[in-house]
């Protein structure tokens, strides 16, 4: 009796133990992304690359992408192997794996605010200007400077993220406020007083978590995070002037900080589907948040050139990006790189970026093809009440820059975490909050 | 001989007690030395490290933002242990009482939330505490004529959302611990006491209180360590290392801060070694107040 007793609890243990391992079993998988193979026609002997991204849509331009090289290149055929993480356990894992020199992937996507991360010291990512070489002329200079570093380019770019206004129609219509008459911020608060006294919306956001806002009105003076010798300087007269206007923006409820703390975030997405904000400002890659998660707004969005502090002000600032790039893990190095350069930089990949992706793609003779920009069956075209490219080549050459450093991240995390909220939050004093800024970073990076 | 030594009840003592001693070595002594070296060198994973003395520590001394996620983790660590200690006792009293009904359905019910993945719950709380006016927490408040409030953003409204997450999380856990002590204490006691004539009231504070107190220790020492150590509900709640004026940043979250996203291992190994510094400091001197160093332990206390 005591043995069929005992035997029955040994099964029961063993059968307890077998559900609880491949509980866990699924739990981990789920916590190290999702994971698909691209075949993209590729045959028996094709190598296997891992690839590595944060943005799931990314992995959509390479399945085109492969399946036009394995077609092209049938002695030189790969399978894809793509994992999509969330941003920071991607990049945080990425630093690991490619400093210890195991488990990194062959290819990955590296965001700008990370990039320089991971060039201190001694970069462990492969060298690409020669697979760049072809193609540097048709291609946004300053956009493959961002992944460099002493003239070695370890990344190659995906858009240039060019900044614009989206406005909501429906909303400034009921007020009365015609977007294409904003030229100046004073336009865009008086607009933004209307909207707000109209409907109870309010016409744009303080962003309290991200820098877009901030740069913008920046590179509009000329001015950046880091002063002309390279070494941070955030309490510049240049950006005290740009958070007075926006602060001066809040003050006529103009603008509000928004649930999320910026524009591309989930929350932010339901306020504006709720008709909570009437615009904004974001690089053009935006376009692609609206067109995924805010579908209820398909045909009220409008696209223009940013406000600016006075007129004949540059209307732009190139933001955001990912440079992807080739770890020294890479089984094969040749090959990792040259797939890259053809699925990121031929005039092919660039027209796909904006099909697939909706980015102003890198290479800019993609601008001026209307049987492309203005395809009528495309997602972007059909979505917006504009279209996207007759903005972006309007405002072409006045396309700024703002430098992305080895101080960067330190910059935009105290920003990001203090002195946004402090300044629209707490409505502390701009000037004040700007100087503490400054020691903050300059005691974070023992710069003093 | 190896007979003789195979069945050795000496050496069987050893045997039986290696995996510990290996494990303890392995994955706790040697690596807190290797820490404590750590602390002394600039490291990047990666790259040559270099012997730089005391630099990481003076930098933590002028380091605001550690200031405060020291700050962050002790006050935590204190409520939590307002809420997690008498609360759970409680409960635990009360499911313990003989005409409790439902008494196993309370007890699984309450232990439950500690089955779940503390990332599903912080991502629970963090939507019912968001700042829209249709988040839970919001609307509930709305019922009630409140305008919506920023939970996530203020110092104390953020603080009001990581301790509602363990309370929930941690209540049962603790009751399920107060409730083993209960178990050990005999009945004859509360029978005497009622025979004296004593109120309920008076058999809690002479007879289960103290002798609940070894539970009581271990709890709060098991809490202090926790509270100390929290990294992943902030990490949760505001859906990354980076809450808002760093309201949420606790020392654990500052060492993944400098270590893993910034690449300063020397840096973060200065900060682990002041968290086990405040740790130890902190639970010895509850530990000698409470007597369990006296000779004899708890029995003279």
């Amino acid at each position: 009796m005591l043995r069929i007793w005992s035997k029955g609890l040994l099964c029961g243990l063993v059968l307890s133990m077998i559900v609880f391992l491949w509980g866990c079993g699924n739990q981990s998988n789920l916590s190290e992304g999702e994971n698909t193979v691209i075949e993209g026609g590729a045959g028996e002997d094709a190598v296997t690359m891992e690839y590595w991204t944060f943005v799931e849509l990314h992995g959509q331009h390479f399945e085109k992408m492969l399946t036009k090289w394995n077609a092209e290149y049938p002695e030189r055929q790969i399978k894809l192997n793509v994992t999509v993480m969330p941003y920071d356990d991607m990049h945080n894992k990425l630093s690991i794996a490619v400093q210890t020199g195991t488990g990194a992937p062959d290819i990955a996507d590296i965001e700008l605010g990370k990039f320089p991360d991971f060039m201190a010291g001694t970069p462990q990512l492969v060298p690409l200007n020669d697979v760049i070489e072809p193609y540097r002329d048709t291609i946004v200079p300053s956009r493959l400077d961002l992944y460099s570093k002493d003239g070695t380019y370890y990344g190659i770019p995906t858009h240039v993220g060019a900044s614009v206004a989206f406005y909501n129609v429906e909303i400034l219509e009921q007020a009365g406020v015609d977007y294409r008459d904003i030229v100046t911020w004073e336009d865009y608060k008086q607009a933004g007083i209307k909207v707000y006294e109209a409907t109870g919306s309010y016409l744009g956001t303080a962003n309290t978590s991200a820098l877009w806002q901030v740069s913008m009105l920046l590179a509009q003076q000329g001015a950046d995070y880091v002063d002309a010798t390279g070494l941070p300087k955030v309490n510049s007269e240049e950006m005290i002037r740009g958070l007075t206007v926006l602060r001066d923006l809040q003050e006529a409820d103009a603008i509000a900080t928004i649930a999320g703390g910026q524009p591309d975030t989930e929350e932010a997405y339901g306020e504006y589907t709720a008709g909570k904000y009437a615009s904004a400002m974001m690089p053009l890659w935006m376009m692609s948040r609206f067109t995924n998660y805010m579908t209820d707004l398909e045909g009220k969005i409008a696209i223009a050139p940013i406000p600016v502090i006075e007129e004949g002000m540059p209307r732009s600032v190139g933001q955001g990006g990912t440079g992807t790039v080739v770890t020294k893990n890479a089984a094969d190095i040749e090959l990792a790189k040259d797939f890259l350069a053809f699925a990121k930089l031929s005039l092919d990949a660039n027209i796909e970026i904006w099909n697939v992706l909706g980015f102003d793609p890198v290479n800019m003779d993609v601008w001026e093809m209307e049987e492309i920009t203005h395809n009528p069956d495309n997602t972007f075209v059909r979505y917006f009440v504009n279209n996207p490219f007759d903005v972006l080549n309007e405002i072409k050459d006045e396309i700024q820059l703002i430098r992305s450093t080895e101080y960067s991240p330190t910059i935009n995390n105290v920003f990001g975490t203090t002195t946004l909220n402090e300044i629209y939050e707490d409505g502390r004093d701009v000037r004040e909050a700007l100087d503490d800024a400054q020691a903050q970073i300059e005691q974070e990076l023992q710069l003093r | 001989m190896l007979k003789r030594f195979a069945y050795s009840q000496k050496i069987a003592t050893y045997v039986f007690v290696l995996p510990f001693v290996l494990v303890f070595a392995v994955f706790w002594v040697y690596p807190m030395f290797s820490s404590i070296g750590m602390s002394f060198q600039k490291t990047m994973l990666g790259q040559e490290a270099q012997f730089i003395g005391t630099a990481n520590y003076e930098r933590l001394a002028a380091d605001g933002i550690f200031l405060k996620a020291v700050t962050n983790s002790v006050v935590y660590m204190l409520l939590t242990l307002v809420i997690l200690i008498p609360f759970p006792l409680l409960i635990a009293v009360w499911i313990n009482h003989r005409l409790m009904i439902g008494r196993e359905f309370f007890k699984s019910a309450l232990f439950f939330p500690a089955l779940t993945s503390v990332v599903v719950a912080g991502t629970i709380f963090r939507l019912m505490f968001g700042e829209m006016e249709t988040s839970l927490v919001n609307t509930l408040l709305g019922w009630f004529g409140i305008e919506p409030v920023k939970f996530l953003k203020g110092q104390v409204t953020g603080f009001i959302a990581l301790l509602s997450l363990a309370a929930w999380r941690w209540t049962g856990v603790n009751m399920l611990y107060f409730l083993a002590g209960l178990k050990n204490i005999p009945d004859e006691y509360y029978e005497a006491a009622e025979i004296d004539g004593a109120s309920s009231w008076q058999k809690l504070i002479r007879i289960t209180l103290p002798l609940l107190k070894p539970i009581t220790i271990y709890v709060i020492t098991i809490s202090i360590y926790g509270g100390l150590a929290m990294f992943i509900e902030s990490m949760m709640l505001w859906n990354g290392n980076n809450s808002p004026k760093n309201i949420g940043l606790t020392i654990v979250g500052y060492l993944y801060r400098q270590g893993i996203e910034r690449n300063d291992l020397g840096y973060a190994a200065a900060v682990g070694i002041v968290l086990l510094a405040i740790a130890m400091i902190i639970n010895l001197t509850q530990l000698t107040w409470s007597g369990m160093f006296r000779r004899g332990g708890l029995k003279d206390a």
